[in-house]
């Protein structure tokens, strides 16, 4: 689905990430790891068509981006979602139901109703439902971030991106999102049954040992560690003991 | 054509208009020298930022012209009622402050202009001062200089606050061009907006002002005053108005929408970005203002 090899990513004149060669394939359940400023949002960014690599190759649904028109660039970011850390970035002059709405309303132009009964089915399935008419800057975090989650499954994404989804939230909270995510993999009736292929990226892989399929280890902007559940497991790597642990004082294990 | 924000474009336009920022990083700084070289220094600093201002400004207007062309009708159904609400935001709210305006001015100046006027026996040139003064000089820069205050301070406060928490990038992600979404509403609405309170604040303030000149026994009949009026006008007025009113409403949301787009912003520089704006809305409304005195004057 997507292809990777990045020489480097370059974010406002600094390297953001470097020497990634990573394929994603439809159905497969990332979790990339890593501690805080390892280069996580820059690579999920750059999965996103937000960021160009500098040098090396992105290749979307089998074609390289560097040769796709601008149309086939933007159908191929829309089969991508990305939802963001903190609250979602959610819009604070729209309703939550607006939010959702939005990416129907631009690139679709579906007609009321219809993303009407879209959206309506979203907040159901995700929980929103009794605040479609608040603003987002009203609620609570956890909410808040539940609606980036239905802004960017609105447009019923193939792949779907998400930093740091459990920043900030409690346990019960990350149980919902974990079994959302677990259902999303499998197939979810939001998305028609079609299973969802899932990156997220984290700073505490701690929640995640047992969700994802692949895993992924993010240091100092480069590939610590990509593999398996086996390699997860069988790895000393101390930077992977410590974020299981959630230490990162020199990747030195805790306990 | 795509946005300055389009990650398909954004190596060819992100340099354009990022690296001629509104606020661009002072050059490195050389040891202290002599007075008249540091004078010399400092202006050639402020010309600098100026030029790379202008461009950045310049290369922003381009974009957005550009995506106004190409991205005309689509997304109709999100952007038509962004404009509507531009229009009642800027248009109509502001009514009642461009009335008590229109009646202030009427009666300042054009009440004691045409009490001047016929105090000295040139009355039959009341219709001519009246279309110079107001139809094409006061008419739209209150106009316009009321929305910068009320509309165009405004955006720049939202857009940078919208930079600065994400907000603009999550738009990017969902695939929509912040210049279609954010700008191009701004900017219709603010053209219509401006021409519209321009002719009310017209008609408002030449009424007020025969009505000021008629409590002052001018001796003036409202028909022969009206028909001055009437004969003044050209239709290269009409049009001219149009074009002046639109181009301040598409020179303040450019450059309200740059301060509060086109670079990165922390909040703590809104409230610099904001002042920015409304001192350099200002002075590019008057210079298109004087661009048209000299094509009033070739007319």
């Amino acid at each position: 689905m997507i292809d990777v090899t990045i020489g480097t990513t370059s974010v406002v004149e600094t390297v953001a990430v470097e020497g990634i060669d990573w394929s994603i394939a439809a159905g497969d359940y990332w979790v990339v790891g890593g501690p805080p400023g390892s280069g996580k949002s820059d690579l999920l960014a750059t999965l996103a068509g937000l960021h160009r690599p500098l040098k090396g190759t992105l290749r979307f649904f089998g074609s390289d981006i560097a040769e796709l028109g601008e149309d086939d660039f933007l159908a191929a970011r829309l089969r991508i979602g990305l939802v963001f850390e903190n609250g979602g970035r959610s819009f604070n002059h729209l309703t939550v139901a607006e939010n959702a709405a939005l990416p129907l309303r631009y690139h679709h132009h579906a007609q009321t109703v219809e993303t009407d009964e879209r959206v309506k089915k979203i907040l159901e399935a995700i929980g929103l439902a009794p605040f479609a008419n608040a603003i987002p800057g009203q609620l609570k975090h956890a909410w808040r971030q539940r609606v980036g989650l239905a802004r960017a499954l609105a447009a019923g994404p193939e792949v779907l991106l998400l930093d740091n989804p459990l920043a900030g939230l409690g346990p019960q909270e990350s149980r919902w999102w974990g079994e959302f995510l677990a259902q999303l993999s499998s197939g979810h009736e939001v998305m028609e049954g079609r299973p969802t292929t899932l990156v997220v990226a984290c700073h505490d892989l701690r929640p995640w040992t047992d969700q994802g399929k692949q895993f992924a280890l993010l240091k100092q902007k480069r590939w610590a560690l990509i593999g398996g559940r086996a390699e997860l497991t069988c790895s000393n790597d101390p930077l992977l003991r410590g974020l299981l642990a959630l230490d990162f004082s020199g990747g030195q294990p805790v306990g | 054509m795509k946005s300055v924000f389009d990650p398909a474009r954004q190596k060819i336009y992100l340099p354009a208009v990022e690296s001629s920022s509104a606020n661009p990083p002072d050059v490195e700084r050389a040891p202290p020298a002599p007075f008249p070289f540091r004078f010399l220094d400092a202006v050639g600093r402020n010309i600098i930022r100026f030029i790379q201002t202008a461009q950045g400004l310049i290369a922003f207007t381009l974009i957005t012209l550009g995506v106004a062309v190409t991205k005309f009708n689509t997304s109709s159904r999100l952007i038509h009622p962004l404009i509507r609400s531009q229009i009642f935001r800027a248009g109509l709210q502001l009514l009642p402050m461009i009335s008590f305006l229109a009646c202030a001015l009427g009666l300042m100046i054009i009440g004691q202009m045409v009490a001047l006027l016929t105090r000295v026996g040139a009355q039959s040139l009341a219709g001519t001062v009246m279309v110079t003064v107001v139809v094409r000089e006061l008419g739209p820069l209150a106009a316009a200089l009321l929305v910068l205050a009320r509309a165009g301070a405004a955006y720049v406060i939202e857009l940078g606050t919208s930079r600065a928490l994400g907000e603009v990038e999550a738009l990017e992600a969902l695939c929509i061009d912040p210049i279609h979404y954010l700008v191009i509403p701004r900017m219709v609405g603010l053209a219509l907006a401006i021409f519209s309170l321009t002719v009310y604040f017209i008609i408002v303030a030449l009424v007020s002002g025969y009505l000021f000149a008629f409590v002052q026994d001018v001796p003036l009949l409202p028909g022969d005053y009206f028909k001055q009026l009437a004969v003044a006008l050209t239709w290269e007025d009409f049009a001219l108005l149009a074009l002046k009113t639109c181009g301040f409403g598409v020179i303040i949301t450019v450059v309200t929408c740059f301060q509060g787009l086109a670079q990165p912003l922390r909040l703590e520089q809104v409230s610099g970005a904001t002042t920015r704006a409304v001192v350099q809305s200002v002075v590019a409304c008057v210079l298109l203002d004087v661009l048209f005195i000299i094509v009033y004057l070739v007319m």
